[in-house]
C-alpha cells in the first residue's frame, strides 16, 4: 500500500521546463514515478521530456488527470504554486522550494484550509527532500536507490539525515514503506503528526521512524498522538544536542527560541511519552532492528 | 536578521509610534552634538549591540551634563558587552544612541511576532512591564494576554482594543495606545519581520505614550524583496567567520569548540555535531555545503573552516544524494592540495558511488584518515584531534 503515492499516482511538475524541474522530474521518471506531464505558464501545449506543458495546474488535472504535483519554482513565487495546485484539486503536493517566507506560508496553510478537512490537499514540505514509496513511486529529489521496499515507515524533517537513516537501516536488510520529508521551515505543510496518522492507517507500515531536531514542539506534539492514538510503535532520533540557543541552524526552523524546543528536553519529554529514543544518530539503523525483533 | 534599537525606532515612528527624541552617535563628539540638539537635561547613553539586558551588562547610562556624556560615551564606545544573549564573547559597541530622559509612570509590555505552532501573528500584551518576558512568564502568567490575528483578514480594531485595555492604560493614553499596536502590527507585516518588541512601552509622567525601547528581527528568507531591511545589517555584530560564510552564501555558524566540520545538508550536520560532542570532542561550526558542492565551493568551504585558527582537526562527513561521490571526493582532494593542511583530515563518505568516491582519497597520497560510518568519523576525528594537541604540548615543553 504504501502512503500518499504509489505507482500509479498521476504526478505533474510545476516548475517542469526550468533546470532543476527538469533534472528532478527526469530523475523521477526513470525510477519509475507515474510523471504525466508539467506546468510552466506560457508554455502551454509544448513537449518536454516528451510530455505535455499546460499552463496551468488546472488544466493539467482536466486533461491528464494529475492527482499530486511536485514544486520546484523559486521561493518569490513558491506559495502562488502551491495555492494554484490546491485550487486545481490536486490531492497532494509536495514543494522542494527552500526559502519561502514565512508570513507567505501563513497565508499558503490560511488557504489550503478553508475547504472541509475531507477535500482539502495535503501538503508537505517546503523546504524539503520529497516522499518516496520504494519499488513504486518518488516524488522528490533523494538518491532512489538507497531505499529498499519494506514496512518502517520514516518521517523527518532534514534531507540527508533521512537518506543516513534508510542507508543504515538497508545495511542491515531493513526496508521502508514509504518516507516523508516535512521540511526544515517554522511553518510547513504537514507536520510529524499529520503523517502518524496516514502511517496508522497503513496495512504495510509496521513501525514508524520519526526524526526530529530542535525548534518548534511538532515532535512533542507527535509523541502526544503516538500514545494516544497509535498501536504502531514509533521510535524518533532528534538532531541538535550541541546546538546553541537562538541560532538558526540551517533550517529556517531549527532555533531554539524557547523552553522545550531543545533536543536535551524534547528527548525527555518523548522518553515519558513511552517514544523509543535512538541515543545517537548512527544508532538509527540498530534501533529499528532492535524494535522490529520484539516484534 | 536584528537590527539595532535606533534603526528600529525609526520604522516605528513611520508607523505612528511615538518615541522620546533622540540620535546616532559614532563618536564622544557626536554624542554631545546630539545632546545639545535635542536640549533639556537629562540624556540616556544607550549601547547599540544586538542583545537585550544591556541596562544589567552597563550599555545603559544616565547623563546630566555635556560633560557626562562625552566621559560616558567615551567609556561605551569600543566596549565589549557581555549579556546572556550575546555569549561569553559579547558583542562590541561602535555606535550610540542619544535619548532625552524620560519621567516614566508606568511600565508596559507589548510584543508581537509569528506564532509557529499556531501559524498566527500573535499580540502579546502585559500591563507589567520592564521585565523580559521570560521573567514575566514564569513569576506573572496570569498577566500577560494574547491575542491571535487571522491571517486572512489581518488585526481587527476590536482586538487592538481588548489589548489596550489588557495593557492598563489610562483614557488619555487609549487612542495612542491603539494607533502604537496597529503601526506595530502593519510593520511586522509590511517588512517581514518575525518578531517586534517593546519592552517598556511606556506612559510619561505628563501622560504621553512612548516606545522607550524597540527590538526586531527579521525574516531571512523574506530580505529577496526588502532591500531597505537588509541595508541595516550591521557586520559588526556579526561573527567575520560568518560575513565571509554569507559572502560565499555558504551557511556557517561559528561554535567554541576545535573540531572543524563540513557536511552537506542541514540535518546530517547537526547530527554529526552530536556525535562529536557524544565522542568526547566539541565541534567548532556548524556548516551546510547544500546539495551541490562543487569543487569550487568544496574548497571556499575548507579555506573557511581553516581559517579559524583554533580547529585541531576537520571532519567532512558528506552523503552524496544528486550529488555523486567521486566528484566530492576530487574536490576534497583539490583543496586539501591547494590549502596547505597543518591539522589531520578525517573523510567520511557515503551514497551514490561510493567506492569510486573512496578510492580518488586513497590514491591522492594525501595523509588522509577515511570513515567507514557516521560513529566511525565522529571518533577517528577526536581520536586525531587529541593526538595532535598532545603533540603540540609536548613540543612546547
Amino acid at each position: 500500500m504504501a502512503i500518499l503515492i504509489d505507482k500509479t499516482t498521476r504526478i505533474v511538475v510545476q516548475g517542469f521546463t526550468g533546470k532543476i524541474g527538469s533534472f528532478h522530474a527526469q530523475d523521477m521518471i526513470n525510477y519509475g514515478s507515474n510523471v504525466v506531464g508539467g506546468i510552466t505558464p506560457g508554455k502551454g501545449g509544448q513537449k518536454h521530456l516528451g510530455l505535455p506543458v499546460f499552463n496551468t495546474v488546472k488544466k493539467a488535472v482536466h486533461e491528464a488527470g494529475a492527482e499530486a504535483s511536485i514544486i520546484f519554482v523559486p521561493p518569490a513565487f513558491a506559495a502562488d504554486s502551491i495555492m494554484e495546485a490546491a485550487d486545481a484539486g490536486i490531492k497532494y503536493c509536495v514543494a522542494i522550494t527552500d526559502g519561502i517566507p514565512t508570513q507567505d506560508m501563513m497565508r499558503v496553510k490560511c488557504f489550503i484550509n478553508r475547504v472541509p478537512k475531507e477535500d482539502r490537499m495535503m501538503l508537505t514540505g517546503p523546504n524539503c527532500a520529497g516522499t518516496i514509496s520504494p519499488g513504486q513511486a518518488m516524488l522528490g529529489i533523494m538518491p532512489g536507490h538507497i531505499y529498499t521496499p519494506g514496512n518502517v515507515g520514516i518521517v523527518g524533517r532534514s534531507g540527508t539525515l533521512g537518506y543516513e537513516a534508510a542507508d543504515q537501516m538497508k545495511a542491515l536488510g531493513i526496508g521502508v514503506s514509504t518516507s516523508v520529508g516535512i521540511g526544515g521551515d517554522p511553518v510547513n505543510g504537514s507536520s510529524h503528526r499529520d503523517v502518524l496518522e496516514k502511517f496508522e492507517e497503513d496495512d504495510e507500515t509496521k513501525i514508524v521512524l520519526m526524526i526530529g531536531e530542535i525548534g518548534g514542539r511538532q515532535e512533542i506534539d507527535a509523541g502526544i498522538f503516538a500514545k494516544e492514538n497509535m498501536t504502531k510503535p514509533l521510535i524518533a532520533y532528534i538532531a541538535g544536542l550541541t546546538a546553541p540557543p537562538g541560532r538558526r541552524m540551517g533550517h529556517a526552523g531549527a532555533i531554539i527560541s524557547s523552553v522545550g524546543e531543545g533536543a536535551a528536553e524534547k528527548v525527555a519529554i518523548l522518553k515519558e511519552l513511552g517514544v523509543t529514543i535512538c541515543p545517537t544518530p548512527s544508532a538509527m539503523g540498530d534501533t529499528v532492528a532492535a524494535v522490529l525483533a520484539r516484534m | 536578521m536584528d537590527i539595532h534599537e535606533y534603526q528600529a525606532k525609526e520604522i516605528l515612528a513611520n508607523y505612528g509610534v511615538k518615541i522620546a527624541e533622540g540620535g546616532v552617535a559614532h563618536s564622544p563628539e557626536e554624542a554631545v552634538q546630539r545632546a545639545r540638539e535635542i536640549g533639556g537635561d537629562a540624556w540616556v547613553l544607550k549601547a547599540q549591540i544586538h542583545s537585550g539586558a544591556r541596562g544589567k551588562a552597563g550599555g545603559i547610562k544616565i547623563c546630566k551634563s555635556h560633560g557626562e556624556v562625552e566621559s560616558t560615551a567615551q567609556e561605551l564606545l569600543g566596549k565589549t558587552l557581555v549579556t546572556h544573549q550575546t555569549g561569553s564573547g559579547g558583542k562590541v559597541c561602535s555606535r550610540l544612541y542619544v535619548e532625552a530622559a524620560t519621567d516614566i509612570a508606568k511600565e508596559i509590555y507589548f510584543c508581537i511576532l509569528l506564532d509557529r505552532s499556531t501559524e498566527r501573528i500573535v499580540m502579546i500584551g502585559s500591563a507589567q512591564g520592564g521585565m523580559e518576558i521570560e521573567e514575566l512568564a514564569e513569576t506573572k502568567p496570569d498577566e500577560i494576554r494574547r491575542i491571535y490575528i487571522e491571517p486572512a483578514v489581518g488585526l481587527q480594531d476590536f482586538q487592538a482594543r481588548k489589548m489596550v485595555f489588557a495593557l492598563g492604560v489610562g483614557d488619555q493614553q487609549s487612542i495612542q495606545a491603539i494607533k502604537t499596536i496597529k503601526g506595530c502590527y502593519r510593520a511586522l507585516r509590511d517588512l517581514d519581520a518575525n518578531m517586534l518588541e517593546i519592552n517598556p512601552l511606556v506612559i510619561t509622567r505628563s501622560g504621553e505614550l512612548i516606545a522607550l525601547d524597540a527590538k526586531m528581527n527579521f525574516d531571512d528568507n523574506a530580505l529577496f524583496r526588502r532591500h531597505m531591511i537588509s541595508e541595516l545589517r550591521d557586520k559588526s555584530q556579526i561573527d567575520p567567520r560568518e560575513v565571509t560564510a554569507a559572502d560565499h552564501d555558504l551557511n556557517y555558524i561559528g561554535l567554541d569548540g576545535d573540531i572543524g566540520c563540513m557536511i552537506n545538508g542541514a540535518g546530517l550536520a547537526m547530527a554529526t555535531m552530536d556525535m562529536i560532542k557524544l565522542a568526547g570532542g566539541e565541534p567548532a561550526n556548524f556548516l551546510d555545503v547544500g546539495g551541490g558542492a562543487s569543487a569550487e565551493r568544496t574548497e571556499k568551504a575548507f579555506r573557511l573552516v581553516l581559517a579559524d585558527k583554533g580547529v585541531k582537526a576537520m571532519l567532512v562527513n558528506i552523503f552524496a544524494g544528486i550529488n555523486r561521490c567521486d566528484w566530492i571526493a576530487e574536490g576534497v582532494v583539490h583543496a586539501a592540495k591547494n590549502i596547505e593542511m597543518k591539522v589531520p583530515l578525517i573523510v567520511r563518505l557515503s551514497g551514490t558511488n561510493v567506492e569510486a568516491g573512496r578510492r580518488i582519497i586513497a590514491e591522492s597520497g594525501l595523509p588522509i584518515i577515511v570513515a567507514e560510518t557516521l560513529a566511525d568519523a565522529a571518533e577517528k576525528a577526536v581520536k586525531a584531534r587529541n593526538e595532535l594537541v598532545e603533540s603540540e604540548l609536548r613540543g612546547d615543553a
